[in-house]
């Protein structure tokens, strides 16, 4: 036998071999996060570290993640509706519980399933003002004098914007004196401030930074401080009200698609790694404020102090403030009439 | 060089004028000449300001970081993949509305029946419907809580959120656009050289590939670059029935509403430039092809009083 074919033989047996080999352990996976707007950039990096770790622990497998990203409510739906997520991570808890009570898609305690109810990282709403800020604005009151124009997203559609209204709305309970009342007065007086409502918080962002409408931003701080440092160095500055919201962006296993798609263990770890030490310094160098002590006290200078107040604390929690503020003919709808 | 006519307007008066066409016009129209140049003028200072500044502004800013920054923004994974997507529901939604649009044309055209006008109308669904509604549609069917949802999942069948939900919104869109264009060109040529044909013993298949395909042609192209360039272009629709997973189910008008979103501003002109570039070269197809079309149509009209001059 010519002994060129027989070695291509060899080669062939052995490399048919490798690659069954290869079939057998490695895998192609590929998890889709569904997302809220301003986390474009955050899980990025976060993907990126999370796959070189998984795949240097399980060699031959080969991760992908996908990302979605829109407004947090819009995203919610879209899940209902069928969007095969593995994962959400949206701004609110309210729009993961709709998983549960629309679609069974997540369990009942989904929150109870992580630590710190689910909520990897935290964040506040801030203002944003233009440069000098020439509207001397210093706190939520500044917001309802005449001639401020502030931008929001608008709640109905957006997770911030829902945290910027119920950040006004306790800054109002708390005043000396403060009550259901007058807090509504206040906000009702605050969104005749408002000139355009945003679906999403990305969208609000570009109208003020790019196209120039308002004197105040009502932002994530994260947001806030992506538009300071990349779209316009020195044309805007953060002014840290005297109280705000503790803002808890929830994270969830989709379990009904995981469990479909054979994603669970690794839609699992993916979340997990949010609350590493790893996953909780990418979360503080993109101002999201990390649940870790260790992390945050590393990043302190990203996070000046500030009061914060839970939704529980002032709400008693999402599903009765969802209710009651913006479930149609709520307390928005009856505040946001032109 | 002055023609031999025209001085002699001036000279003969009235009576001369009358015999040139030109001179006629002129009074037909009756405005003065200062009218018609600021006329003329406003016209084009509107098309500048609403059509050209914009369109010069894209490439503008498309070229903001450069040359190099131009084609890193074009050819970037998710920016390719997006090309991708869009070129593939428009390599399905085209030809499925050709054969959809020729058929519906040929029946309406060629033939009388019952609920003839009603199946026009149909027709006309997607026009008349906000792309919006378009999109929610499919959800509503084809979604998990909708209609065919739990016999989609049962089987493991993903349409929205999926590329075969953005190929259904697509076609559904552009569902219209090649048998509007040839339901007229049709009707004008009427059936007698069909007729003709069948008669001299052709069959069905033969007098559509010899006769009425070749008529038809150049109406059939027009359709069909109008048919591609808003399945191309098609937003609303699309944004809803896609999920908006990057590399995955972004088509090119999705995908520079994304950049822009991600303050890549050059990066979404660049990609929105293609798709202005795609619209230039529908525009000059357009020009070439309706001179086609009118010249079917004539063709056309002119058969019939020769045919009726036969018969008598």
């Amino acid at each position: 036998m010519n002994p060129l074919k027989n070695n291509f033989r060899k080669i062939l047996g052995v490399a048919a071999l490798g690659l069954l080999a290869g079939v057998a352990s490695a895998k192609n996976i590929t998890l889709l996060n569904v997302s809220y707007d301003p986390t474009r950039e955050l899980y990025k990096e976060i993907n990126k570290s999370f796959i070189s770790g998984w795949e240097a622990k399980h060699p031959g497998d080969k991760l992908t993640i996908q990302q979605s990203h829109g407004g947090s409510g819009k995203q919610a739906r879209a899940v209902i509706d069928g969007l095969k997520a593995d994962v959400v991570t949206l701004a609110l808890a309210f729009d993961v519980g709709v998983l549960n009570t629309q679609a069974k898609l997540v369990p009942p305690d989904w929150d109870k399933q992580l630590k710190h109810n689910s909520a990897p990282y935290t964040s506040t709403i801030v203002f944003l003002v233009r440069k000098g800020n020439p509207k001397k604005i210093k706190d939520w009151n500044d917001l309802t004098r005449k001639g401020v124009s502030v931008i929001t997203p608008n709640p109905k559609t957006s997770g911030g914007a829902r945290w910027n209204y119920l950040a006004a709305w306790g800054y109002a309970l708390r005043q000396p004196g403060g009550n259901e009342a007058k807090a509504r007065d206040f906000v009702k007086a605050l969104f005749k401030n408002v000139p355009v409502l945003d679906a999403g918080a990305r969208g609000a962002t570009t109208t003020f930074v790019q196209r120039g409408i308002g004197d105040v931003f009502l932002s994530w701080e994260n947001e806030a401080y992506l538009a300071v440092n990349e779209l316009g160095a020195g044309r805007f500055e953060i002014i840290y009200p005297s109280v705000s919201i503790l803002a808890e962006p929830s994270v969830a296993v989709v379990e009904k698609v995981a469990k479909k798609k054979g994603t669970t263990e690794i839609a699992k770890a993916y979340l997990e790694f949010l609350y590493t030490e790893e996953g909780q310094e990418i979360a503080a160098r993109h101002y999201y404020r990390p649940r870790s002590e260790k992390a945050f006290a590393k990043y302190k200078a990203n996070f000046p102090d500030l009061k914060l107040f839970t939704i529980d604390e002032a709400f008693g929690g999402w599903t009765k403030a969802q209710k009651k503020h913006f479930d149609d003919g709520g307390e928005f709808d009856q505040i946001y009439v032109k | 060089m002055p023609s031999p006519i025209s001085p002699a307007p001036a000279k003969n008066g009235p009576e001369v004028r009358q015999q040139t066409p030109r001179a006629r016009m002129r009074d037909a129209v009756g405005e003065p000449p200062w009218m018609r140049r600021l006329l003329i003028g406003l016209a084009i200072l509107l098309i500048s300001v609403i059509l050209l500044v914009p369109l010069a502004a894209v490439f503008h800013q498309a070229f903001a970081k450069g040359v190099d920054g131009y084609i890193a923004a074009i050819t970037a994974p998710d920016t390719l993949s997006a090309i991708r997507l869009t070129l593939l529901a428009c390599a399905i939604a085209v030809p499925f509305n050709v054969v959809f649009g020729v058929a519906a044309a040929w029946a309406i055209a060629k033939f009388d029946f019952k609920g003839k006008n009603f199946l026009i109308t149909l027709i006309d669904i997607p026009f008349s419907v906000s792309p919006v509604i378009a999109g929610l549609v499919f959800i509503l069917l084809f979604g998990a809580q909708g209609y065919f949802g739990e016999f989609l999942s049962e089987h493991d069948i993903q349409l929205v959120f999926a590329v075969p939900g953005i190929v259904l919104a697509t076609i559904f869109v552009t569902f219209p656009f090649v048998a509007r264009e040839l339901i007229p060109v049709m009707q004008a040529q009427g059936t007698e050289e069909e007729e003709a044909s069948i008669s001299l013993g052709a069959d069905g298949w033969k007098t559509f590939w010899r006769i009425t395909l070749p008529n038809i042609k150049w109406g059939l192209l027009y359709g069909v670059v109008l048919c591609n360039a808003r399945a191309m272009g098609e937003f609303g629709a699309v944004s809803v029935v896609s999920g908006h997973i990057r590399g995955e189910t972004n088509t090119l008008p999705l995908h520079v509403e994304i950049l822009y979103n991600e303050y890549d501003f050059s990066g979404a002109f660049a990609v929105a430039s293609l798709l202005a570039f795609l619209a230039v070269i529908t525009l000059i197809a357009k020009k070439f092809l309706e001179r086609g079309v009118r010249a079917e149509i004539k063709a056309a009209e002119n058969m019939v009083p020769e045919q009726g001059a036969l018969h008598s």
